[in-house]
């Protein structure tokens, strides 16, 4: 086989293919695929040694973009497709890219299965609350009263919020970011990266064409400093422009209350520090939204546990261990066997 | 010979069975068993939607299946009577445990009077036993509750048969020891219970009820075992597996009654055996394919029903070309239909049931111990052709078990996968000359990183392309594969009889026994009949259809509504006709026989 050489560093560019990029024009898609190669040389694991693995719809196409390996799947089906190739080489990694239908609604079980089960994968799901590929319908986190051509009327059920649904999902590492914050994703999917287990990666994005706009309250430049609140552990949990605003517990209840800090308002030490190990702090975090709370930004949750196909290979290992020179032939001839002459 | 233990799902049949299975192996007859219990867990105790069966047909012939019909009934209370009475033959021996044949437990079996009083019972050899009572007797000396020494009646039931047919306690006596290591009062009341039935034998004063000796089988010689269909499945995948060179990856969703292959293989870890008990079917099949994907043989399992959920995904395996062995233990359908209760109506589903033209391998198994082969035959296949391969089987195939000739695994020839790794005009695929298979390059491969998905590839690069002309080409050479592999199977024997002649019933799957021994009957009674039994269903070998043509009338005995009759006629344009039945029972010798005289006229 040929020599393998390599420079130094891998650079992001040496996980781009050859294949054209086919998403609209201004879709959030060529921003998050500039952050995960940017991320991807910044963890430096050889191409030849990741995998993304997505289902169906425009977030899926992502693979084809990637100088990795890559498997395009089935409709909401990436979850176990990748569950069953971490089994088979848990020396890979293992990335799932899906979006908002892929993953809530066609795929709800599986996401609800490998977050619990916390198989080593980063999924990374592309939320524009709408469906893409098939032209605008409504999707499960589209916010009551969307318009769509299959509710021209406004949509009636209510959105569920993909970050609250990990952490009820048992997930042990849940984080939001946004597309076009470049700064920021590659430090939150290196820390997915990072987390050996189910990391969960909910990703802002916008569709240009069927929801332009729809994160507009969050992620706009006007509003970004009040609507969004980076979370770092450790830190206490300030926003606004100058840090003023903070987070604590609203005294007697158990809910979050935005105050204002310093001045007139609550002493910095009132403010509620992240603790990212926290499920119930990450439960409340990630409920917040606009307008009357600041969207969290970061990683949310993190508190790893064994995954599961480290677990699973143990369990083999410790039956082979147990068993050395298994034999087939031997089980074969287990049991009552007799003789005819 | 034939027996059949019946009584509550209670009452512990299934063990009895089991037993008295293991001893008549030692004893060296050749045997069949059916076992044919209720789907309720615990189905209401005394009614006959609760009775539970198992029947073993034993001889010193050749056995090819369970029996049409029991010599001897063991009924251990009315209801077992009720539903199993109309099977045996004027003159069968006929036990039963009087004890249970109070007014309330004959009320819930839906008897008016006592059968046992109102002559309904004449044509029968019956011995009434108060069998609760004697063994509560023998029992008593362990301090047992009522309830637990209750439980030991069907081994006292066992004592008294092993006496009849003369087999040997002492097994049973071992099992039963090692079964209750952590309950000793247990072992020795169902101990005692054995032999104090066995003395019941010996003792007992009856004119026409002798114990029988059955002698030895002629069968090949070498060694054997009692196999089970599963076991054999599970163990053929395995074995499979290690000739291809492969780690296993087992990937299931619990469904009756494929169930007990997660469970063999989920305890055959220290062969290299990973098993995953995924969240539903769509994701146990999306599992095994991405096994496959990173250079393991994916395997996945299920019956009809959770078959159907996994189509999709199997589509995706067709258009990926990657191995991937499924396994159909078929049941009664469709829907949920009659989970517990075998059926073989999954053919069409196997060979046409997906979306688009996506054709892949079919393989059956024709008896428990042919399990292993058919195993090995489709991994063989799944990864010589990169491939999806489904493997049928069923309920009674799976249940039931048979002597089997253990064979020599160490000389079974090698088939090792050879995983692409040469970078130099790499695309995905590339098709081997031969076999027309893609090149299987696994994730981890330097420079071989590439994508594939369900969309349609180019022929020449493996890209996404949605040009038309290149799809009439991929569609064409995914078919072509398929096709050569009827070039890769043996050609079709005739199992039984003339290469062709006045009838050729042709059958697949566990209709084998049946079907052969009716041959055999037809054949000795002069019929010029043959027997044809098809393993490899699709593509079918390339000299089924000359075959077939050299026989007057081509009969095909299934237990579905005449799939492999419409193959034949849709393959070959050959006049098949049909003997169909779904009574959730395999077939009798004497029907098979009986539809052959009548299109014979003989």
């Amino acid at each position: 086989m040929n020599e393998i050489t390599r420079p130094q560093a891998l650079q992001p560019k040496d996980f781009a293919s050859d294949q054209e990029v086919r998403w609209c024009p201004g879709c959030g898609d060529y921003a998050i695929l500039k952050g995960v190669q940017r991320a991807l040389a910044d963890i430096g694991t050889p191409p030849e040694q990741v995998v993304f693995v997505s289902g169906i719809g425009c977030a899926a196409r992502f693979p084809y973009y990637l100088s990795t390996y890559g498997f395009h799947t089935i409709h909401g089906r990436a979850p176990p497709v990748a569950t069953g190739i971490k089994l088979a080489n848990p020396e890979l990694d293992v990335w799932v890219v899906t979006g908002d239908g892929d993953a809530l609604s066609i795929g709800g079980n599986h996401l609800l299965h490998v977050l619990r089960r916390n198989v080593d994968l980063q999924i990374l799901l592309f939320n524009n609350e709408i469906y893409g590929l098939t032209k605008g319908q409504y999707s499960p986190t589209s916010r009551t009263g969307t318009r769509s051509p299959s509710t021209p009327t406004g949509s009636v059920d209510n959105p569920v919020n993909p970050c609250v649904f990990a952490l009820g999902a048992a997930a042990r590492f849940v984080a939001r970011t946004i597309d076009t914050a470049q700064k920021l994703m590659p430090d939150v999917l290196r820390r997915a990266h990072a987390h050996k287990g189910a990391s969960f990666v909910e990703i802002l994005q916008n569709c240009i064409v069927y929801n332009d706009g729809v994160f507009d309250g969050v992620t706009d430049k006007a509003v970004a400093a009040d609507a969004q609140i980076h979370v770092q552990n450790g830190k206490p949990l300030r926003f606004g422009k100058k840090l003023e605003k903070g987070l604590r517990l609203k005294p007697g209840t158990l809910t979050l209350e935005v105050v204002q800090v310093g001045e007139g308002g609550v002493a910095e030490g009132g403010i509620l520090a992240h603790d990212e190990t926290n499920r119930v702090l990450a439960s409340l975090l990630a409920t917040m939204q606009p307008p009357d709370f600041p969207e969290a930004i970061g990683v949310i949750y993190c508190s790893p546990a064994d995954s599961y196909e480290t677990l699973m290979v143990q369990q083999v290992e410790a039956a082979k261990a147990q068993r050395p020179n298994a034999k087939l032939s031997a089980l074969l001839r287990g049991g009552h066997v007799w003789e005819v002459q | 010979m034939v027996v059949r233990f019946a009584g509550d799902s209670g009452d512990g049949v299934q063990v009895t069975g089991g037993q008295f299975t293991s001893a008549t192996a030692l004893a060296g007859n050749d045997f069949a068993t059916f076992p044919d219990f209720p789907a309720e867990i615990r189905a209401p105790a005394g009614t006959t939607f609760g009775v539970s069966a198992f029947q073993i047909n034993f001889g010193s012939t050749a056995i090819d299946t369970a029996g049409d019909q029991p010599d001897a009934l063991v009924a251990l209370n009315p209801a077992a009577l009720r539903v199993n009475i109309q099977d045996l033959p004027t003159g069968g021996l006929l036990i039963i445990d009087t004890g249970e044949f109070n007014e309330r437990n004959l009320r819930k079996a839906g008897y008016q009077a006592n059968p046992l009083e109102d002559g309904a019972l004449q044509q029968y050899r019956v011995v009434p036993i108060d069998i609760s009572r004697l063994t509560l007797e023998a029992v008593k000396a362990f301090g047992l509750s009522q309830k637990d020494g209750l439980r030991c009646k069907n081994f006292w039931t066992l004592g008294l048969v092993s006496w009849i047919y003369d087999r040997d306690r002492a097994p049973t006596v071992a099992w039963l020891k090692s079964r209750f290591a952590k309950r000793p009062e247990l072992a020795e009341g169902n101990i005692a219970a054995l032999n104090a039935g066995h003395a019941f034998g010996e003792t007992m004063e009856a004119d026409d009820f002798t114990g029988y000796t059955v002698p030895k089988a002629e069968i090949a010689p070498g060694l054997y075992r009692s196999v089970t269909g599963a076991e054999a499945l599970s163990w053929g995948l395995v074995a499979g597996a290690q000739l291809a060179g492969l780690k296993v990856v087992f990937s299931s969703y619990p469904i009756t009654p494929a169930s007990s292959l997660l469970h063999i293989l989920a305890g055959l870890k220290h062969f290299d055996v990973t098993t995953l008990q995924a969240e539903d079917e769509i994701a146990a099949c999306c599992a095994a394919i991405g096994a496959s994907y990173a250079g393991a043989l994916g395997i996945t399992s299920s019956s009809g029903p959770g078959v159907a959920l996994k189509t999709e995904a199997l589509g995706l395996a067709i258009s990926t070309e990657l191995p991937l062995v499924l396994v159909n233990s078929q049941r009664a359908g469709p829907s949920t239909g009659m989970p517990t209760k075998t059926e073989q109506s999954d053919l069409y589903q196997a060979i046409y049931g997906r979306n688009a033209d996506s054709p892949l391998a079919v393989v059956a198994a024709r008896s428990p111990a042919d399990c292993f082969d058919v195993a090995i035959e489709a991994v063989r296949l799944a990864t010589r052709y990169m491939t999806p391969v489904i493997l049928l089987s069923d309920g009674y195939i799976g249940n039931s078990a048979e002597p089997w000739l253990i064979p020599d695994f160490d000389k079974l020839p090698p088939m090792p996968v050879a995983f692409h790794t040469e970078r130099a005009g790499f695309h995905p695929f590339l098709r081997n000359p031969v076999t027309r298979a893609r090149v299987w390059a696994k994730p981890g491969t330097p420079g071989l990183e590439h994508r594939i998905g369900g969309i349609e590839k180019d022929y020449d690069s493996g890209n996404i392309s949605y040009d038309a002309a290149n799809h009439q080409r991929m569609t064409d050479a995914r078919a072509e594969k398929i096709q050569r592999i009827a070039d890769d199977i043996p050609p079709q024997t005739v199992s039984n009889g003339a290469p062709s002649g006045d009838l050729a019933i042709v059958g697949w799957g566990s209709t084998y026994g049946p079907i052969n021994r009716a041959v055999h009957n037809l054949r000795h009674a002069g019929l010029n009949v043959s027997h044809i039994h098809i393993r490899h269903l699709w593509p079918l070998p390339r000299n089924l259809g000359p075959l077939l043509q050299g026989y007057r009338r081509v009969l095909v005995p299934e237990m579905n509504k005449g799939q492999l009759r419409t193959v034949l006629r849709a393959e070959y344009l050959v006049a098949a006709e049909g003997l169909n039945k779904v009574t959730g029972q395999p077939f009798k010798i004497r029907e098979i026989e009986a539809a052959a005289r009548k299109m014979l006229g003989a």
